[in-house]
């Protein structure tokens, strides 16, 4: 046994809090980065998630998320301001240098390429960027903070299938690219480095495909043989309407989402719309969860602190929606003319509230980052 | 019909028309743990599969018969449906882990079973006491041990509370000592539990000493006894009971300290007698001082990300004709050794010259005119669709004449359809193919990473004899094994690896016998001598000689 790996981890306080909360925290953050374009906040909302993140994450593999999604969000940022300079957008007064430009023929007219890059128009670039560079990096917190595997395991019983064949699916990526790199080396052993798409096929993926199928072969017959897809006893009419309502409530929650954060639908009627899907999501789920023969083992179980956190990060997106009644300008501040933006203090205080999982949920690393 | 155990009435099985089980009938009490014996391909899996229903149910083929578990006859229950009666464990835990933590691992049947939660949990802690794994809990499947993995896969097909437990090499890809863990963890089972055990291994050496009896699987037929006499007539014998044949022990005995007691009268036989370097086929000694050495490799380092050193500055000087063993627990380097040795690997410190040459400089084809590796995974270096097309291929590949590796192939083993699908070979064969792939480059370095798994012993004899050769030809043979009964018939000398760290090198008689992990069976009976064809082969000399101790020797055995 090799007993320096064997020493037990520490069961950390992170551990307690459901990742339904996590992910709950760090949507609704995503959310507050959605409905502003100050970069103030945006900014704001990325050392709220850096900070939560680097006190309340485990040793986990996962937990080295953050940084990435934070890599992710700063190409995210560079593409946006390669398309600006490339196609151009939004247009000042103040012209930092021009490019040779090439106006586009007729059916793509309202394009150009090159031209006069403003110091106006790359500042709005920038902003817009960093907007996608916040949500990014939101999906990294959660990610670092609950593994979307943890996530999966708490998805109702209904959903248990589904969730079975997302897990395995997950597990399934590193072990191709394990195989391709053992199948790439055997490969160099036999000396054969030709490039052609023929030997190629023959010579990896062929091998490769082989391989995982031989896997899934024994991984079912091992599923199988510990008892999944026992009788599972729903009826096919259940099994029809809880997949019917699911659907919808799904499509109706997307359609909502999608209605609540574009300015152009009232939002009396997109919040029915989330409501009215909501609940039928609801109850398709508890409706079919009811009949599932199977039993989880110690389920995360959902209390006050997730409570907590799920509300610190609400708080964030009533600090913006706030602001958006007292002072919309800061909110969405001009780049023409160039001005330094606002702080909106609604929004700001909101936000700044989200911090609060770091007090409520100290990992055992706490403090060493 | 005994009312908890396994028992088999009439049952054949058939696969696209060729029989695999022939009128098989035996009957297992409640609470034995059993041992199935038989040549590679004789049926084992198959054997073991019926019990929990995935053969025919994920097999296909015909099956007659009556199988009964714990007084269940399961002709029309699916594997899933048999959960709870039958837990089937695999030769890779690996391949069978659904989640990706201990726990959730070991609760997994359960929560299929839909077990109520508060009994689930105490089930769960009691397995994990039992086996054994209370420390590692919590702990990513990933992070484990080979012998803890394997462990958790035993554990979480007992955590439904099965009458029986199926288990299908549980410890060939295993080194002794993790081997061993997984072993007694068995026996308490049986003895805590009373779970109806039945087991195939290859390694036999390790678990005959475990066993109440043994079913003899050849043929298609099957044969119940005690473990002693079923072995006896076995064709695959562990060496002690081989030994106990030579000698004509009575039962002949299974375990080392039961042979220990029969020894004394073939001790004296042997008393005047050394075992000569020339009993296994090759076993010429080789000099590394006659002439520069084929293989100069110093201070090799290999560093994984993460902060992994799995090869720590290891020495190796080595000659041709020599036959050497790089032993060592699972994960202490052998493989990444190998690897940097031969070039493709990744090296990160140190310098390797084969022939005066750094293999890593070279282009791969290049490369394996120098060294050649046989990797763990023998199939990854074959991918056409017949061996002949291999052959030809690999002909292709080494720019040698048409026919070469064809030719290194019948040399190397007989009998091989030239229009079989590689993927369809034995083990053994498809080792020996992978093996004449790469000699058709005819490298002086041969490197085989885990050659044995899967072979059963007449195969590893086999394959000992044909690396023997290949020494006597002047290749410098390297094989990395845990296997220290292949060992004792194959290697001129050993290098003992630990924590990527060369602990000892030398002659073989000389380290295997200073250590109790590597030791073979026969060492441990007879001090001095590692096989049983070296004591065969005394005992032969003697008698023809006519000397005294060959009088007391028959005597002995008489």
């Amino acid at each position: 046994m090799n007993r320096t790996r064997t020493a037990a981890m520490p069961k950390t306080a992170r551990h307690t809090i459901h990742p339904v909360a996590w992910w709950g925290w760090a949507l609704l953050l995503a959310t507050a980065a959605g409905r502003t374009g100050n970069p103030w906040l945006l900014l704001l909302i990325v050392a709220v998630a850096g900070l939560v993140v680097t006190w309340c994450r485990g040793s986990e593999p996962w937990s080295g998320a953050y940084r990435v999604f934070l890599l992710i969000g700063l190409s995210a940022i560079a593409l946006r301001m390669a398309f600006y300079i490339v196609f151009g957008g939004s247009d000042g007064p103040t012209v930092l240098f021009s490019l040779p430009s090439a106006t586009l023929p007729e059916w793509a007219a309202g394009f150009r390429l090159g031209g006069d890059v403003t110091a106006e128009g790359a500042l709005a670039a920038a902003y817009d960027g960093l907007r996608l560079a916040t949500l990014l990096v939101c999906i990294g917190a959660a990610n670092a903070l609950a593994s979307p595997r943890r996530l999966l395991r708490s998805v109702p019983a209904a959903l248990y299938e589904v969730s079975v064949a997302v897990v395995v699916a997950l597990s399934v990526a590193p072990q191709l690219v394990e195989s391709v790199g053992r199948v790439r080396r055997a490969r160099a052993l036999r000396g054969n480095t030709s490039r052609s798409p023929a030997n190629l096929m023959r010579t990896v993926v062929s091998p490769v495909l082989h391989d995982a199928l031989d896997r899934s072969l024994a991984l079912a017959a091992a599923m199988a043989s510990r008892g999944y897809g026992r009788a599972a006893g729903i009826p096919v009419p259940a099994r029809r309407a809880t997949s019917a309502a699911l659907l919808i409530g799904l499509i109706g929650l997307c359609a909502g989402a999608y209605a609540l954060l574009s300015a152009a639908t009232p939002a009396p009627l997109a919040w029915t719309t989330v409501a009215f899907s909501a609940a039928v999501s609801v109850f398709g789920i508890a409706f079919a969860s009811r009949r599932v023969p199977h039993t989880r083992y110690r389920p995360d179980r959902f209390g006050g602190r997730d409570w907590a956190i799920v509300a610190s990060g609400a708080a964030a997106v009533i600090g913006t929606v706030l602001s958006g009644i007292h002072e919309p300008a800061a909110l969405w501040p001009a780049t023409n003319p160039l001005t330094v933006p606002d702080l909106p203090m609604w929004a700001a205080g909101g936000i700044l509230l989200a911090t609060a999982p770091a007090l409520l949920a100290p990992s055992s690393r706490g403090g060493t980052p | 019909m005994n009312p908890g155990g396994i028992a088999f009435d009439h049952v054949t099985f058939a696969y696209a028309g060729t029989p695999v089980l022939d009128d098989v009938s035996f009957d297992l009490p409640e609470g034995e743990f059993c041992l199935l014996v038989g040549p590679t391909g004789a049926g084992k899996s198959t054997l073991l599969k019926a019990v929990n229903g995935l053969v025919p149910h994920f097999t296909g083929g015909t099956i007659t018969g009556r199988i009964t578990v714990a007084g269940r006859e399961i002709r029309d229950s699916t594997p899933a449906d048999l959960a709870d009666l039958v837990g089937y464990v695999g030769q890779d835990p690996l391949a069978g882990f659904v989640t990706d933590e201990v726990e959730r691992e070991l609760a997994y049947t359960a929560e299929q079973l839909g077990v109520d939660p508060a009994a689930m949990r105490k089930r769960v802690t009691e397995i994990v006491d039992l086996l054994g794994l209370a420390d590692v809990r919590d702990r990513d499947l990933a992070a484990l041990s080979s012998g803890q993995r394997q462990r958790v896969a035993i554990g979480a097909a007992l955590v439904a509370g099965p009458a029986a437990l199926v288990l299908d090499e549980p410890t060939s890809a295993l080194d002794p000592t993790a081997a061993d863990e997984v072993l007694s963890a068995l026996h308490r089972l049986v003895h805590d539990l009373g779970v109806t055990v039945l087991l195939a291994e290859h390694r036999l050496e390790r678990v005959a000493q475990y066993a109440d009896s043994a079913l003899l699987l050849n043929g298609g037929k099957v044969t119940a006894g005690p473990v002693g006499e079923i072995l006896g007539a076995s064709p695959i014998a562990p060496p002690v009971v081989e030994l106990g044949r030579l000698a004509g022990w009575p039962g002949p005995p299974v375990t080392i300290r039961e042979a220990r007691r029969h020894a004394a009268g073939l001790r004296g036989a042997l008393a005047g007698h050394q075992p000569i370097a020339s009993a296994a086929p090759g076993r010429k000694s080789a000099s590394s001082e006659a002439g520069p050495p084929l293989l100069e490799a110093r201070g090799v380092r290999v560093d994984y990300p993460g902060g992994v050193r799995a090869v720590n500055g290891v020495d190796l000087i080595a000659g041709r004709c020599e036959r050497i063993a790089l032993m060592g627990r699972n994960g202490s380097g052998k493989s990444s050794l190998l690897w940097a040795l031969q070039g493709t690997g990744k090296r990160s410190g140190g310098t390797v010259a084969i022939g005066g040459t750094d293999p890593a400089a070279r282009k791969p084809a290049e490369r394996r005119t120098l060294a050649g590796l046989v990797p763990a995974e023998p199939a990854d270096l074959l991918y056409a669709e017949t061996v002949a097309a291999e052959c030809e291929g690999a002909d292709r590949d080494g720019r040698v004449p048409p026919g070469t590796c064809a030719k290194i192939l019948d040399d190397l083993v007989e009998g091989i359809d030239a229009d079989a699908h590689p993927r369809d070979l034995s083990e053994g064969q498809r080792l020996a193919l992978a093996l004449a792939v790469t000699l058709t480059a005819a490298p002086p370095l041969l490197l085989l990473d885990e050659p044995t798994r899967g072979l059963d012993y007449p195969a590893k004899e086999a394959l000992a004899a044909r690396l023997g050769k290949l020494g006597d030809a002047g290749h410098c043979v390297v094989v990395s094994t845990h296997d220290v009964e292949f060992c004792a018939e194959f290697a001129s000398r050993v290098v003992i690896l630990s924590d990527g760290e060369v602990v000892a090198d030398g002659p073989a008689r000389q380290i295997v016998a200073a250590s109790p992990m590597f030791a073979p069976q026969v060492e441990k009976v007879l001090p001095g001598w590692l096989t049983v064809s070296e004591v065969a082969e005394a005992l032969g000399r003697s008698e023809t000689s006519g000397t005294a101790a060959s009088g007391t020797g028959d005597d002995d055995r008489a």
